[in-house]
């Protein structure tokens, strides 16, 4: 509401019963006036208090300044309410009169703006101005009379809005050269910075109070591998199966021929063949398998040092129950099975009683045993003696059979091809070993045995004692030794002797000879005769009588043999008759190896060779001449005799070809040759020992000095020339290297308590070399022989054949010496 | 005949089993053994020897192969080789 004195008032139709401004009454739209006088709204305001229409203006009512109050009536509702009161005595003035002047204000302003537009609005207002004034008053055309002007408050509104000068405006005036106006100007450049003070700059600086110093600062770091890929392709080849199929390409017969003749080929033989015989010759002359690496070797280790030589023992047997004071006389290996050796056992007796032999009749029985590696406390074997033995061999040709000879003269002979594969098969310890190889499948075999071995069998079972065997042939008694056989020996198997006493070629290839000697001066060679397999064993034959009685349990091997020897040398010094008791005999062609049998195993389907053996004829076969029958002897009184056996048909010659040496004390326990050097010979005895060579008449090459002990047994090792082996009687073995020392032994090792009685080494295999050492006791000792005693060094050989050479010849010198001394004795004698 | 002669006195030596002689392309021509063992001998040393040959030739070009003996555990096999043909020899020797 622009005019603050309008104040619009709802009239109740009772207040405008009092004020009389009833509507459509006394106020019309025309004449919408109505004075009322102020008492009247004090008196009704006074009566009807808050229920007066005046009320809301009443306090405007009371500081009105006049006598009546306007009221208007407003049928527009312009105000808001159908009646208005005006507050003021200006307002009510003006809207009593200058309604009159404000319409013609209005008209005027009307008719002065609409002067230039259309008359008909004037008309119309002019018509409503008059309608109005004729309603209100007639009042006559005043022109508007200027009135004080009356501030409202927008004075200030104007002067605000209004711009005034605040500063006063400063003239500048500028003058220039008129000539200067419009002239052409150039322009240069110039270097700002050249001039001071052209510009002005503002540098940047580091300004201190914004300086923070990073002390830390997180930064992030990523590693990416650089990854790249690549790939190839191959091709894939497959395996595949090719074969190819060829034949080599050969000359046709002619081609050969045409190129035989061709030039070409004599140039180029020509050419060429001298320088192949130079090759063969030189192949011929030197060992062209020599090798040097190994011989550098050797050298080293036999110059430096002193090599550990030991008798190292590996084992060792004994019996108690066979062996009870009872000595074992001679221990030979097995040639063919590894591992087992046999002892021949006797009575103990000291030395007078050996001297004084004579045969004893023995409550014990005495036996062989076979021992075996693999089992040390059982002996694997039993062979019966019908005397004790004191000395046995191994038939070189066939080792399942056994020739002993026994005290009392006899010689005897076992067969134990039955127990052959027991033995092979030693290796299991033998409690409860039942035998496999008697239970023969063969039928042909099995008649035979109908005879044999029922008592074996029965000892059998009882399978804690070794198996016995009886021995299948036995000289008869009036035709053996008068005395103990102390040596007995297979003769090798390409010759044999018949009773004429020539020798023979042995054409079967088997040993069937034996050759014993005994101190009853005779040298006896006997024959393993031929037996025929009795087809029935108790007919035909008519040495039936001399047949021995056999038990039946012997094998069929020998039985019915009259064993008489074949020849028999007596041994007898012809100019003093005196005899000799050969105690060790030595042939000369002794050598022999031993074959090893492949077919053993077939030993039960085929015959044993002997039992189909028959007398050879001696019709077809070559008489043998270039075979030494030189041997030599070694007798009781400790002479060593060489002799022949040959039979001289011309018996002009009187003294057969002998020779003897007198060197030892005492009865010679060993005779043996050197199993490299066929002509040499040791002999021990007493207490010394001699090396002989054969053709060397003057005397032993090499005698040693007596030494503190009984020497009793004694070997030639077996690998090396130079090297043997002493037993003594205080049970120390004395090993003698010829090339280290002659004078003395090389080195000694006891090995037990009692008396050395017989030695015997063996080769078992390439590395194990034993020596079997029995003693007074009993006990048989299995020793290993060290690497440097059984390797012999390069050359060895060759070194001890050139010192045997050396001593032959240092004899022959103090022959000649001698005999020059004895010349001159005898001159100076003369004289 | 001469051809007969030379190489009768070389078999002919002591301890000698075999010889052989082959030619330029190894074939044997003349050979003292069976006829397999022959062409085994013949083509397995004839290669040895080419190699053997140009290996001297390489190391000096002025020298050349005049005598292989090759000495095994058993044998010893000489070859003496040409230029037409070569001849081989197998020994043997027992120490």
């Amino acid at each position: 509401i622009g005019h603050p004195e309008i104040f619009p008032l709802v009239f109740t139709t009772k207040t405008q019963e009092i004020f009389n401004c009833r509507i459509d009454e006394d106020v019309t739209e025309e004449n919408c006036f109505k004075l009322i006088k102020k008492e009247d709204i004090i008196q009704d305001l006074k009566t009807r208090a808050t229920v007066s229409d005046f009320h809301p203006v009443k306090k405007v009512v009371l500081e009105y300044p006049g006598e009546e109050l306007l009221v208007v009536f407003d049928a527009k509702f312009q105000y808001g309410q159908n009646f208005y009161f005006v507050a003021s005595e200006e307002a009510k003035e003006n809207l009593l009169k200058p309604p009159e002047t404000a319409e013609e204000k209005e008209e005027e302003e009307e008719e002065e703006k609409e002067e230039e537009e259309e008359e008909e609005k004037e008309e119309e207002e002019e018509e409503e101005e008059e309608n109005r004034e004729e309603t209100l008053e007639v009042h006559p055309y005043k022109p508007p009379v200027h009135k004080p002007w009356v501030s409202l408050g927008s004075e200030k509104e104007v002067e605000e809005e209004s711009v005034k000068d605040t500063v006063t405006k400063i003239k500048y005036m500028i003058s220039r050269v008129r000539r200067k106006f419009g002239a052409p100007i150039t322009f240069a450049d110039k270097n700002a910075s050249n001039v001071k003070d052209s510009y002005v700059e503002c540098t940047s600086y580091q300004d201190k109070t914004f300086s923070i110093k990073m002390l830390e600062k997180d930064v992030g770091i990523q590693m990416v591998p650089k990854v790249k890929e690549a790939s190839t392709q191959t091709k894939w080849a497959y395996p595949k199966n090719a074969a190819t199929q060829y034949f080599p390409r050969q000359l046709s017969n002619e081609e050969k021929e045409e190129s035989l003749s061709s030039e070409k080929l004599k140039e180029f033989l020509t050419s060429v063949h001298l320088r192949m015989e130079i090759a063969l010759q030189q192949n011929e002359i030197m060992n062209a398998f020599f090798d040097d690496w190994k011989a550098l070797a050797e050298d080293e280790s036999s110059s430096g040092g002193k090599p550990d030589v030991h008798l190292k023992a590996y084992q060792s047997f004994t019996d108690l129950h066979h062996l009870k004071d009872r000595t074992i006389s001679c221990i030979c290996w097995h040639p063919t099975i590894y591992g087992i050796i046999a002892v021949s056992v006797r009575e103990r007796l000291s030395y007078e009683e050996q001297v004084n032999l004579c045969d004893k009749s023995l409550l014990q029985q005495s036996v062989i045993l076979f021992w075996s590696f693999f089992d040390p406390i059982h002996p694997q074997l039993m062979l019966e003696c019908p005397e004790d033995i004191y000395c046995f061999q191994f038939s070189p040709s066939d080792p399942n059979i056994i020739a002993g000879g026994c005290i009392n003269g006899q010689v005897v002979l076992w067969d134990i091809s039955q127990h052959e594969e027991k033995l092979q098969n030693a290796k299991t310890v033998a409690d409860g070993v039942k035998k496999t190889a008697v239970n023969m499948v063969n039928a042909s075999i099995l008649n035979i045995l109908q005879y044999i071995y029922p008592s074996l069998t029965q000892v059998q079972q009882s399978s804690t004692e070794p198996p016995l065997v009886r021995y299948c042939a036995v000289s008869s008694i009036e035709y053996s030794h008068k005395k103990a056989v102390t040596d007995i020996h297979w003769l090798p198997d390409y010759f044999e002797d018949n009773q004429v006493g020539a020798t023979f070629e042995n054409r079967a290839e088997i040993c069937v000879q034996l050759v014993t000697c005994s101190p009853d001066s005779s040298v006896l060679f006997w024959d393993i005769p031929a037996t025929k397999l009795p087809e029935q064993p108790s007919s035909e034959k008519v040495k039936e009588k001399e047949v021995l009685y056999m038990p039946p349990d012997v094998p069929d091997t020998f039985k019915h043999l009259c064993w008489k020897p074949l020849t028999k040398i007596n041994l007898c010094e012809s100019d003093t008759n005196r005899e000799y008791g050969p105690v060790r005999i030595s042939l000369r062609e002794l050598h022999y190896h031993y074959k090893t049998s492949v077919n053993t195993l077939e030993v039960p389907a085929k015959e044993s060779p002997y039992r189909e053996m028959s007398t050879p004829s001696s019709k077809n076969l070559k008489v043998l001449e270039n075979i030494s029958t030189d041997f030599s002897v070694g007798t009781e009184d400790g002479e060593i005799v060489y002799s022949n056996w040959k039979m001289e048909i011309d018996s002009n010659v009187a003294k057969p070809h002998t020779q003897k040496y007198a060197i030892h004390t005492e009865t010679i326990n060993t005779l043996q040759r050197s199993p490299f050097f066929k002509d040499i010979i040791l002999s021990i005895g007493g207490r010394n020992f001699a090396i002989w060579k054969e053709g060397v008449t003057n005397g032993p090459i090499l005698q040693s000095s007596c030494s503190a002990g009984r020497y009793t047994a004694g070997q030639w090792s077996l690998t090396r020339p130079g090297v043997f082996f002493i037993g003594r009687d205080d049970g120390n073995i004395d090993i003698w290297d010829l090339l280290k020392k002659t004078h003395e032994t090389s080195h000694f090792q006891n090995i037990s308590e009692s008396m050395i009685t017989f030695i015997s080494p063996w080769i078992a295999s390439a590395k194990q070399h034993f020596l079997a050492v029995s003693d007074d006791l009993g006990v048989l000792h299995v020793l290993e022989i060290c690497q440097t005693l059984s390797h012999p060094s390069r050359n060895e050989h060759a070194n001890v054949l050139d010192y045997f050479e050396r001593e032959v010849k240092y004899l022959k010198y103090c022959e000649q010496e001698f005999q020059e001394y004895q010349e001159f004795q005898a001159k100076t004698e003369l004289k | 005949a001469e051809v007969e002669e030379t190489l009768k006195r070389i078999q002919a030596h002591k301890g000698v089993i075999a010889t052989i002689v082959i030619n330029a392309e190894g074939i044997p021509i003349r050979t003292t053994l069976d006829n397999s063992t022959t062409v085994q001998y013949a083509g397995l040393l004839h290669q040895l020897i080419l190699k053997t040959r140009s290996a001297v030739r390489d190391l000096d070009p002025q020298n050349d192969l005049t005598f292989l003996r090759i000495r095994t555990k058993k044998h010893e096999i000489m070859v003496a080789p040409g230029n037409i043909s070569i001849k081989i020899i197998v020994e043997l020797y027992v120490f």
